[in-house]
């Protein structure tokens, strides 16, 4: 479903990585590791279509994909370092905007559902600004159960998640993967997966 | 959760995109009213400040009074344009935006329609009172008005591409007005003549015909700018 062939990138004259490749089947998780500065990012946000690789191609589902391809846009969810949070919306509103602007439909019920399964019910009407660093990472990934988009690309996903939303995180990893779905995801942390195949992907 | 490989159709219409992205900001616009106090205090201010400086002689601000409305307008717009984008690239909402399944220019373009509602248009709609300080009565504050409610949503439209081009630079505010100003100035002429026409007694329709063409230009080219620039921009 997810190939990627020969990918090179650089930031400025420094050249991150070159010759990656990877293949990845319905069901599978990928998880990039490498130092600061490997490229972890960099080819998260390849594979998500907002960076132009120096060479090579990425093909999803058969057909290749550019940056800001449709086909992408359609079936990719990526959660970057930034949250995509406005100060003055509250979670609730953040959560339904995010989901409306990628095409869901969001219904207040499943909204709500949503922000219940990452325990943010309690803060669902206050203002993002206030929330703290874990919670606003919760109301990010939050909208992974809204989207049920088959590519999720996540860089970073547990940074500021407490032990429970790791958990939570596990949890929705795995059904993701039970439900035929594929994941890249950037880590330091080790996210154990219950079920569904993985593979890793050393950035020197 | 529901089923991952479910397949969204991949092309979707242009219009939820503007519709999604008019009533967001519109609704963040209105959350932080202040922002928009400042910029419309800006105008009066800076309207008020010309009486004033250049005395009571009822001919010079009469002659003064349209260009001065003008100017002002294209200043006060300016102020609140590096805050159409940088905001949403700094907390990484543009990076989703661009990859919204809605094409980016529709996206942008309710972006720029919600800049013009809540900038805009306040400002064409005060502009009528703040002329009676110079003199200007009757045909010419319809004049003026007409050309600010045409002329206004091409400042938006122009000043989106400058704001979306100088996103994440250094310094972008100042940059922004070099590039931009110059690209008003054909519409600062034909809005300050619609108003200098109906003062010497002419019909002001050609001018206002100049501005209602611009717009219309805009309208099309604008979006599709700025989308490219805003990508490069996320790059």
């Amino acid at each position: 479903m997810l190939e990627a062939h020969d990918l090179a990138a650089r930031r400025g004259d420094a050249q991150l990585f070159s010759g990656v490749s990877l293949s990845l089947g319905p069901g599978t998780a990928l998880f990039v590791r490498g130092p600061n500065g490997s490229g972890k990012t960099t080819l998260l946000r390849i594979l998500a279509g907002t960076t132009q690789a120096a060479a090579g191609r990425v093909l999803w589902r058969g057909e290749q994909v550019g940056p800001f391809h449709p086909a992408l846009r359609a079936c990719a969810v990526f959660i970057g370092h930034a949250p995509a949070l406005k100060d003055e919306l509250t979670a609730e509103e953040n959560l339904a905007s995010l989901a409306t602007l990628h095409g869901a439909p969001a219904e207040r019920a499943a909204v709500l559902e949503a922000l219940n399964a990452w325990s943010l019910s309690r803060q669902r009407a206050l203002p993002a600004r206030v929330l703290s660093q874990g919670q606003r990472r919760r109301v990010a990934l939050a909208r992974l159960w809204l989207l049920s988009r088959p590519l999720w690309l996540l860089d970073e996903p547990a940074t500021a998640l407490d032990d429970a939303g790791q958990v939570t995180l596990r949890d929705a990893l795995a059904a993701h993967l039970a439900a035929r779905g594929i994941a890249v995801i950037a880590t330091h942390q080790d996210l154990p997966v219950a079920s569904g195949a993985h593979q890793s992907l050393l950035l020197a | 959760m529901s089923e991952a490989a479910a397949q969204p159709p991949i092309e979707r219409g242009g219009w939820p995109g503007v519709a999604w992205a008019l009533r967001r900001d519109l609704r963040l616009a209105l959350r932080s009213k202040a922002e928009l106090g400042v910029q419309l205090l800006f105008y009066v201010v800076v309207v008020s400040l010309f009486p004033l400086g250049v005395g009571a002689d009822p001919t010079l601000l009469r002659a003064l009074g349209p260009g001065v409305l003008w100017v002002a307008a294209l200043l006060a717009s300016l102020l609140s344009l590096p805050r159409l984008f940088a905001a949403d690239f700094a907390d990484g909402t543009l990076e989703q935006i661009a990859l919204s399944p809605y094409p980016l220019p529709a996206l942008i373009s309710g972006k720029i329609l919600a800049h013009w509602l809540t900038t805009g248009v306040p400002l064409a709609a005060l502009s009528p009172l703040l002329a009676l300080q110079f003199g200007l009565d009757g045909s010419e504050l319809v004049a003026l008005a007409a050309g600010l409610a045409l002329g206004t949503p091409t400042l938006s439209l122009l000043g989106a591409i400058g704001a979306a081009l100088t996103l994440g630079l250094r310094a972008g505010g100042a940059l922004l007005a070099l590039l931009i100003l110059p690209l008003y100035v054909p519409i600062l002429i034909f809005g300050a003549g619609a108003v200098e026409a109906s003062r010497v007694g002419l019909a002001a329709g050609g001018e206002l015909s100049v501005l209602g063409a611009a717009l219309l230009v805009a309208a099309i080219g604008a979006p599709l700018a700025s989308a490219a620039a805003v990508r490069i921009a996320l790059d």
